[in-house]
């Protein structure tokens, strides 16, 4: 876009009478040279490693030569923009690169695990796979025939089980820890620090010493949640506190000068007001624990039948199938396994969407956003409206805006 | 307005309710301070405060910065001993009745004695509507006409026109000054008999800042006002009687001089007044 202006206003004098082109700049824009100084360095550094590793010396490996890559491709774009540019402009683009690059670090691995499931689950998956079981299927059977129904149940009961023990238990413990504190308040956080450390196969021993081995209970699915509810606990309550220290002090003041008594503060006022940060440590939880599989080996066991009574009897479990499954010498019940991993995935997304969805609650609804912003339209003759937001981020944000955008002119 | 040596402005008490706070209905309230101290920790920060708040009036608490104005006014609902480690003497009644009376409860002393921050905190997670509603249903008073409260509330606070098109929308989505006016609707909708206000209007835009003030003067034919500020212009403007507060270096804020508005800022007695409100120092 180009600015048009005339510059007899004010102008310089002498200066050519008539429309003046000025053209806006964005100081740190990203232009298409710039790009082809990244291809070429990127290129260089690549051949610079290659000579030094396969034809100057005996070094070898994967893992180095993407180290010595890495490095002399940030080397190298700091010489050139230094010689192109500033010495501002070569800091600038050298940490944007080293930034972006362990953006990369940390995405593509999790990319290469979503792609290795997804390719080896892939050909089992189908319609079929929701619904059947393993019940009859044998070494003989026909691939396809093998469902993981019974562990798409098993799962979602001990989840659901699980999330119903821990969480309201995880949050009370943080309310108390951060709203009424007292003597243990100190105690209560270290053992609830002590206890995210706890390995996941010895929240299963424990279960199945106290559960099992002692109260003679057997193997169920519900002996699974407790485990899992064990490992879903500090979790949700370190991030329940966090949630909850960010709730501003000034909310609680306002509460009890309107002479709320203490519970109405927090059920009424701090709660509603951390509704999002609440829904994410508590899916955080069930994140830890919907994919745990060593507790699960010593308290529901697995199951190739669909056993939907999570108080008795040994159950599948989606984590756990996916680990016998992987185990099995024949290639069919390796790929059903892997099925089951995906499925796995495809839960834990369909989950986190239906949460977010349910956090958002009316207020980030496309209706509301529109009826609102109609409103805010009428009421004030359309001058500025906050367009945007309604959709990504909550309204009611904390602390209120106090800028000066005064909107309310007598 | 006097400071009260035990004989004076004792008439007004006479009304006081037998049966506690619990008895006072949304008539405008007399707040008596009477020997008031405060500490935080070891350390005495308010000396031996007394002080008439008038019926009906609006007193405001002037003074520099750090002289006790603030403890002062969270004294009066209770909201000083909120804070660990704080510890007060002396007492305070409302319409003759001590409201740190062991057999009164707090919330009865913040339900009759409201209070506005210095930053507009509605509850961000509740519309306007449950805002201004926030103090009936925090007490569990019913009542069948919300909607004759919610709109006598706003309209006291001067908001109505502004948003009754809207009082379903979330209470943090107004800006700064029709926040502060909502807290202040939130506030008389439990029809308190005093409203205390803790610098009202710092953190506002001027043209909020004359909302308000027109709002408080309003609203002083129902509720007994107090408000600190730090703007004198704004206590000249908004009160009828004014309280200068002061403390020296390493020294408990205590009261210095207290009388009506005009003898406060036109004929001070006491040297410091003079300087504090022409500007020499704080």
């Amino acid at each position: 876009m180009t600015l048009e202006m005339t510059s007899g206003v004010g102008g310089v004098a002498g200066e050519s009478v008539g429309p003046v082109k000025i053209k806006p700049i964005r100081p740190r824009e990203f232009k298409r040279s710039d790009i082809i100084v990244l291809g070429v360095t990127g290129l260089a550094a690549y051949c610079i490693t290659w000579i030094l590793f396969d034809q100057l010396t005996l070094l070898s490996g994967q893992l180095g030569f993407v180290l010595f890559c890495v490095g002399f491709f940030l080397g190298l774009y700091w010489v050139v923009n230094r010689q192109l540019f500033t010495r501002q402009v070569a800091v600038d683009r050298f940490v944007a690169a080293l930034m972006t690059l362990g953006a990369l670090a940390m995405f593509i691995p999790l990319l290469l695990l979503v792609v290795f499931v997804v390719a080896r689950g892939w050909n089992l998956l189908s319609a079929h796979v929701f619904v059947a079981t393993q019940k009859g299927v044998s070494e003989l059977s026909p691939a396809g025939k093998a469902g993981v129904a019974h562990a798409i149940v098993g799962t979602l009961e001990q989840v659901g089980l699980a999330a119903l023990i821990g969480v309201p238990a995880a949050v009370l413990t943080a309310i108390f820890i951060n709203e009424i504190g007292g003597r243990f308040t100190r105690t209560i956080r270290v053992v609830v620090t002590a206890m995210s450390g706890t390995p996941a196969i010895v929240a299963g021993i424990f279960i199945y010493a106290i559960w099992i081995a002692t109260f003679h209970q057997g193997y169920s699915g519900f002996a699974g949640a407790l485990a899992l509810a064990v490992l879903l606990l500090p979790t949700v309550t370190r991030g329940t506190e966090e949630v909850l220290k960010v709730v501003h002090q000034d909310l609680r003041e306002a509460s009890i000068a309107l002479a709320a008594p203490e519970w109405r503060t927090v059920w009424s006022v701090v709660l509603p007001t951390a509704r999002s940060g609440l829904v994410t440590s508590v899916l955080l939880g069930v994140a830890v624990s919907i994919g745990e599989t060593a507790p699960l080996l010593m308290t529901v066991f697995g199951n190739k039948l669909m056993n939907s009574n999570p108080f008795n009897g040994p159950q599948a479990a989606l984590p756990l199938m996916a680990y016998q499954q992987i185990k099995l010498p024949l290639q069919a019940d390796i790929d059903l396994g892997y099925t089951a991993a995906l499925v796995l995935f495809l839960l834990v997304f369909t989950l986190f969407i239906v949460a977010r969805l349910l956090a958002g609650g009316r207020r980030r609804t496309p209706g509301f956003a529109a009826l609102r912003s109609r409103i805010v339209n009428s009421s004030l003759g359309a001058t500025e409206i906050e367009q945007d937001g309604f959709a990504d981020t909550p309204i009611a944000s904390y602390p209120p805006s106090t800028s000066t955008d005064e909107r309310d002119q007598r | 307005m006097t400071l009260t040596n035990d004989s004076a402005k004792s008439s007004r008490s006479s009304f006081a309710a037998a049966g506690g706070l619990d008895s006072i209905h949304g008539e405008a309230g007399e707040i008596v301070a009477k020997g008031v101290h405060a500490w935080f920790g070891k350390r005495l920060v308010l000396e031996n405060v007394n002080l008439v708040m008038e019926h009906q009036k609006v007193t405001a608490l002037i003074g520099p910065s750090g002289c006790g104005k603030s403890t002062f006014l969270r004294i009066m609902n209770r909201m000083h001993e909120t804070i660990p480690g704080a510890q007060l003497a002396g007492e305070v009644r409302l319409n003759g009745i001590n409201i740190y009376d062991p057999s009164e409860r707090a919330a009865s002393a913040r339900r009759h004695i409201g209070m506005v921050f210095q930053r507009p905190n509605p509850f961000p997670a509740m519309s306007i509507q449950e805002n201004v509603l926030a103090g009936l249903r925090f007490n569990k008073i019913k009542t069948s006409k919300t909607s004759d409260i919610v709109e006598e509330s706003l309209t006291k606070a001067g908001l109505w026109n502004e948003v009754k098109n809207r009082l379903s929308e979330p209470g943090g989505g107004l800006s700064g000054g029709q926040q502060q006016r909502l807290c202040i609707a939130r506030g008389l909708a439990v029809k308190p008999s005093v409203l205390l206000m803790d610098e009202p209007c710092s953190a506002l835009d001027p043209t909020s800042t004359r909302r308000i003030e027109q709002t408080i003067k309003e609203i002083s034919h129902e509720v007994t006002v107090v408000i600190v500020t730090h703007n004198m212009q704004q206590a000249i403007r908004v009160s009828d009687y004014c309280a200068f507060f002061l403390a020296a270096e390493n020294e408990p804020g205590r009261i210095v001089e207290a009388g009506s508005t005009t003898q406060i800022f036109e004929a001070p007695v006491d040297p410091r007044t003079d300087d504090y409100v022409n500007g020499r120092f704080g």
